[in-house]
């Protein structure tokens, strides 16, 4: 090794960029799901053994490994199992602060749908409050949950903690 | 050391491009065909064990998805191995060797066409000396190759093996490369990445496998005949290609030895083999002899599910064992580039007795 080699230190770091392109494939149940969106619809699997509606499906109970074979279509409306409020701004973030990301429970269905609330103050929203979607104008919609814009409030009453127990 | 048999296997037919379905949508009918052929009940099946690479789809934990297509709940004793099946169905047949579990299902799959499978195979090469020079995996097999021929080997006798699978591949329902070319027409075609031309490289594969293992008197009462694993063995050489003697495989040689394949005449072998050349090597390294049937189902040439094509090697030497096509057979799995890591499994209808 020569000597300015060495003067000049160990090599600490080295910089190895990598790209690769990917071409996402949903799936069968997925891509019914997303094009329902696109229809200003939410779908849904059964499974035909233990009954439990997904959605978005995928295609299988993961319960019991069998195909979800029977299609639902959901009301839409559903119950806030679980939220948070959103303080930290972020890179990319696209809503004012403070907003709140909840798991919706939707009516029919036996697992919860990530989404927004809109519609109220974020220290208003609560575990049991009912919500419907706001959807984006028609010609506007896509196959992406982004096809509804957020939950809002029904002004119903609380749903019962029981109906949405197993869920939080 | 326990007795552990293949009672059941299942494959998808292998396709370039499987546009609608998702792993789980693929994967689900072929464990339950697997599970169904077993005859021993879901629930009843003691460990669970995968074999499948997230880099294949570009999603961190791409296969705990797979577990839908297993049915989970209640919770099941489950493992995941990041390597082709074959090295999930090691890791069932030790797990089975403790004896308090008599059963195991092993399931493997890629869905290649996602992404640029030869450049996704780049990222398993050293990352500080060979990896940012992008040498894809037909680089790294043309090496080899070059390497091959050199050593007196002709690109006449790599065709042959393209022939000879494609040949096969006809009566494999499950294949994907068929064809009666002969050696003089698939010659005459442009080199891919010299000396490989196009019929030396395995295509590129969505697919999906499964075996159910059982153990001692489980397989008996399941299975008229049974596939007894009589022999497993695998091994791994160094990472550097350059230390390596390319041109032979020294962990086959030794994985062979080590599970018994010369110990008694072979019928068949199933050798995943990716490029024609490396067919050769593997004969050679697990002395295989003219009168044994090499690839029958055609091969890695004719089918190329990455990360289920060496588990679906021994599933093809297993259902001859089942049908009563054969007695003795080796399956051979490999991984890494140019042959760096390798499996062997010998399956025998006597093993048991």
């Amino acid at each position: 090794m020569s000597d300015a080699a060495v003067e000049e230190g160990p090599v600490r770091s080295i910089r190895t960029p990598q790209h690769f392109v990917y071409q996402y494939s949903p799936g069968q149940a997925t891509s019914r799901f997303l094009r329902g969106l696109e229809q200003g619809r939410i779908l849904g699997q059964r499974c035909p053994q233990c009954g439990k509606v997904y959605t978005p499906p995928r295609g299988a109970c993961a319960s019991d490994g069998v195909p979800t074979t029977d299609e639902v279509e959901l009301p839409g409306t559903g119950t806030v199992t679980t939220f948070c409020v959103v303080n930290v701004p972020f890179y990319g973030q696209k809503i004012e602060i403070p907003y709140v990301s909840a798991t919706v429970l939707l009516d029919g269905a036996d697992i919860g749908l990530f989404h927004l609330i809109q519609e109220v103050a974020a220290d208003k929203v609560h575990m049991g409050m009912r919500v419907e979607p706001v959807w984006v104008e028609p010609a506007d919609r896509t196959p992406s949950l982004e096809s509804i814009k957020y939950f809002r409030p029904t002004g119903e009453p609380d749903a019962p903690f029981d109906s949405y127990k197993e869920h939080v | 050391m326990r007795d552990v048999a293949v009672v059941s296997f299942a494959q998808m037919p292998s396709v370039r491009h499987e546009e609608s379905r998702n792993e789980v949508e693929m994967l689900m009918p072929v464990v339950a065909e697997a599970i169904e052929r077993s005859g021993i009940g879901r629930k009843e099946i003691g460990f669970t064990v995968s074999g499948s690479c997230d880099y294949l789809a570009g999603v961190p934990f791409a296969f705990v998805a797979g577990l839908d297509s297993v049915g989970a709940w209640p919770p099941i004793q489950e493992s995941h191995v990041e390597m082709d099946g074959a090295w999930a169905l090691y890791e069932a047949w030790v797990r089975l060797q403790y004896g308090d579990i008599d059963s195991a299902l092993v399931y493997a799959f890629g869905k290649a066409s996602m992404g640029d499978l030869p450049k996704v195979l780049t990222l398993q090469l050293d990352p500080y000396y060979v990896a940012p020079l992008w040498p894809d995996a037909l680089s790294m097999a043309g090496l080899q190759a070059r390497a091959f021929l050199d050593a007196g080997h002709t690109e006449a006798e790599m065709a042959e093996v393209a022939v000879r699978s494609r040949r096969s591949a006809k009566d494999n329902p499950n294949a994907q490369v068929r064809g009666d070319e002969t050696v003089d027409d698939l010659l005459g075609r442009p080199y891919v990445a010299a000396p490989l031309r196009a019929h030396d490289c395995a295509p590129i594969s969505d697919g999906a496998c499964a075996i159910v293992l059982a153990a001692g008197n489980v397989a008996r009462d399941v299975c008229d005949r049974p596939a007894w694993i009589t022999g497993i063995d695998h091994r791994i050489e160094a990472h550097g290609l350059g230390v390596r003697d390319l041109t032979t495989s020294a962990s086959t040689r030794t994985a062979g030895e080590r599970a018994g394949v010369g110990s008694k005449p072979i019928d068949v072998a199933e050798l995943y083999a990716p490029f024609t050349h490396q067919e050769l090597i593997l004969r050679d390294a697990l002395g295989l002899g003219d009168g044994v049937s090499v690839n029958p189902s055609g091969g890695a040439l004719a089918a190329n599910p990455f990360m289920a094509a060496g588990l679906a090697r021994i599933g093809e030497v297993a259902q001859r064992i089942h049908r009563g096509d054969a007695s003795r057979g080796v399956a051979h799995a490999t991984s890494g580039p140019a042959l760096q890591q390798n499996l062997v499994c010998v399956l025998d209808a006597e093993g048991g007795k």
